[in-house]
């Protein structure tokens, strides 16, 4: 192993340890099962309307769980010298932000999406249309993870960033949450041609989270930067 | 118009390391903390940084680590990512990691398998402390567990901000036998403190004349 | 030490020379605004009234050169923030950030006068159509990017977290309009109208054109005088720590 795969995993593995131990991981999914919770409560229990909805209150929710998560995902680093640290590794900063998020993909967001069936049940959801969620969530989260964290680089030195953090990434949740949504409605009709949407749009989420992946990690340390000096 | 001090007469090391600084200035926001800092290091020597609160001591510190802009000046300096330790005022631990773990994070960044962080704990004081978060350690204990990083990597240049606060005698005396042995290996080292260090054999003052 | 507040000052105040030219183009530039917004609003009123929409189609006249102006001021932003980054010049973060609430007004603008153009074509005052959805993102990248700007207290450091906002947010504009354009066709099928562009007929398209020109050059007048009063702003700052020094 070279040492800056060694120094990648590090970081990775460190983040994914720190977010169990934290706590976040189980905070994000009991988010999630708790705004599934309160929607019957604002929609009426009528399992044919929820059935109806339930896709597309499952990408809300995620995205929102996920945004939730991802308000400190540099600042502890920021407030305790760690991103100095990360700094003066022997690895591109772009490498090490990419390492974080990577470990972020694995510790919360698999975790949320892998809670997405279960949640689904409450919501009535067809088991028929979940494999098709699953995978668009999966192709599409990667870009949520890389907006939510420019929002949470540009706010890392404001105390509560929170707020800002989810406002600044919004705008970049459009695209996907549509083509999200779309796939998992597609998924629902069968046939032949669905079967090409559901593709199309899996690779449209795949194609806006490649993109974002190329991006992202230099917006992401640039931000940091600025935020460190 | 800080003065220069560091006139050495020690013989040059098989390392031929050296850090220099021509001129340098340093701007927080409108406000500037310090202009026309020189001095010049080479391999075996150190330079104590003082100066009053707010002279700029941690920022002069954060400049030579490639962590803040320069405002004015030239830097002749190791490679900040491979060849520079920074161990500034935020340590960057994590409380709920526990010591065999930040030790065996601090060796992977090092490049290195866990199994160097192996003797450690005893070398740094910390003793049969493995299996403890750092969350409950002193101030001191967590100083110690930084130096690890002095020991697992080895860089000529050191930078330290304030390396004896909240150490006792025996962390004192740990921090100069490590500065005395990296300075004879031919390292350098650049440490702000309002304390003596033992083993700085030149200041630098900042802020004398502002 | 005088030397170093020299340097802090032509940091700061660096925009002398910009400051001269605006001083000499402020006046002129008003005047040219209020002039061509004068005369847009009385073509306008004499623009005949539509067989379908009646007066309502005058709201057009506002709303689609607000939406123009929407767009050319995340622009203006972007290439300012791109000049500030790249070059290094610090005009270009005050630009920006004198650009930003300018343009989040007409945005505004934009999506009020659409609703109200709305509320009697549709019958309700808020439709999901894509042009004012994607207005309506449009708003929200202002609202961060503003936020942003009061957020971090330091200035130097909130001008390039700012400016990095610009530039990735500018790239997600058009990812936006064309997905928000494409999920209007699959949920609203084409009978369903969208803001209706005035018919291209000369007694519309001049009225158009010279309120598009009023509106250009009101943005640009009003982000000039707000620039003028950041310099400003900034200089005093500067003369105020020179003062507290020389005092202490």
């Amino acid at each position: 192993m070279t040492t800056q795969r060694r120094i990648f995993a590090a970081i990775c593995r460190q983040h994914i340890r720190l977010s169990w131990r934290n706590g976040q991981t189980v905070l994000a999914v009991s988010f999630l099962f708790i705004a599934i919770t309160l929607l019957p409560f604002g929609l009426g229990p009528e399992l044919k309307l929820l059935r109806a909805l339930a896709p597309g209150l499952l990408w809300v929710v995620l995205a929102i769980s996920l945004l939730t998560s991802l308000e400190r995902l540099f600042q502890a680093d920021y407030e305790d010298g760690a991103l100095d640290r990360l700094l003066l590794v022997p690895l591109s900063f772009e490498a090490v932000v990419l390492a974080k998020l990577l470990g972020h993909y694995v510790a919360l967001v698999l975790p949320l999406i892998a809670a997405v069936p279960l949640a689904g049940l409450l919501l009535n959801i067809e088991a028929a249309r979940l494999p098709i969620l699953v995978a668009a969530m999966l192709c599409g989260a990667p870009a949520l993870v890389m907006a939510g964290g420019i929002g949470a680089a540009l706010a890392v030195s404001v105390r509560r960033g929170g707020l800002l953090t989810v406002l600044i990434a919004m705008p970049f949740y459009v695209p996907v949450l549509i083509f999200g949504a779309a796939a998992a409605r597609a998924g629902l009709q069968g046939g032949v041609d669905v079967a090409v949407d559901v593709g199309a749009y899996l690779g449209v989420l795949a194609a806006l989270s490649a993109a974002s992946l190329l991006l992202a990690p230099f917006a992401i340390a640039a931000a940091l930067r600025a935020a460190l000096r | 118009m800080a003065e220069i001090e560091n006139l050495f007469s020690k013989t040059q090391h098989a390392r031929d390391a050296q850090c220099q600084a021509e001129g340098l200035a340093c701007r927080r926001g409108a406000a500037l903390v310090f202009e026309d800092v020189f001095f010049h290091l080479t391999s075996g020597q150190a330079l104590c940084v003082r100066g009053a609160n707010g002279s700029g001591k941690s920022s002069l510190l954060r400049q030579l680590a490639g962590l803040l802009p320069l405002a004015a000046g030239a830097l002749t300096r190791p490679n900040p990512h491979k060849h520079t330790h920074y161990l500034g005022h935020a340590d960057g631990l994590k409380a709920a990691l526990s010591i065999g773990e930040t030790l065996a994070y601090e060796a992977a960044l090092a490049g290195q398998g866990a199994d160097h962080a192996a003797d450690l704990t005893a070398r740094l004081g910390l003793a049969g402390r493995d299996w403890q978060y750092v969350g409950d350690l002193s101030a001191g204990q967590k100083r110690r567990l930084t130096l690890a990083r002095l020991l697992l990597d080895p860089r000529p240049l050191w930078l330290l901000d304030e390396p004896m606060t909240a150490l006792d005698e025996d962390g004192r005396a740990l921090v100069g036998a490590l500065a005395k042995a990296h300075l004879a290996s031919g390292g350098m080292i650049i440490a702000a403190s309002h304390e003596p260090l033992g083993f700085a054999n030149a200041e630098l003052v900042l802020g004398a004349q502002i | 030490m005088l030397k170093a507040l020299e340097n802090i000052s032509a940091f700061y105040a660096n925009p002398t020379r910009f400051m001269g030219l605006a001083s000499r183009l402020h006046g002129p530039l008003w005047a040219l605004a209020v002039l061509l917004l004068a005369y847009g609003l009385y073509r306008v009123a004499h623009v005949p009234a539509d067989y379908q929409q009646g007066d309502t189609v005058r709201i057009m006249f506002v709303h689609v050169p607000a939406a123009w102006m929407a767009l050319f001021g995340y622009s203006f932003i972007f290439f300012a923030s791109v000049t500030a980054l790249i070059f290094r010049h610090p005009l270009g973060h005050v630009a920006a950030r004198a650009a930003a609430p300018v343009g989040a007004v007409f945005t505004l603008l934009a999506l009020i006068t659409g609703s109200l153009w709305g509320q009697p074509m549709w019958g309700t005052w808020w439709v999901w159509d894509a042009r004012l959805t994607s207005v309506l993102v449009l708003f929200f990248i202002y609202l961060g990017y503003i936020a942003l700007w009061q957020a971090i207290d330091e200035p130097t450091r909130a001008a390039r977290a700012a400016a990095i906002l610009a530039i990735v947010g500018f790239i997600n504009v058009p990812i936006v309009k064309f997905s928000v354009d494409w999920w209007n066709t699959l949920h609203q099928p084409a009978s369903v109208s969208r803001l209706a562009r005035p018919a291209l007929h000369a007694d519309f398209l001049y009225p158009l054109l010279i309120m598009g020109a009023a509106f250009l050059v009101l943005f640009l007048a009003i982000t000039l005088t707000r620039m003028q009063m950041e310099v400003l702003r900034q200089r005093l700052r500067v003369r105020a720590r020179a003062g507290a020094s020389e005092n202490a």
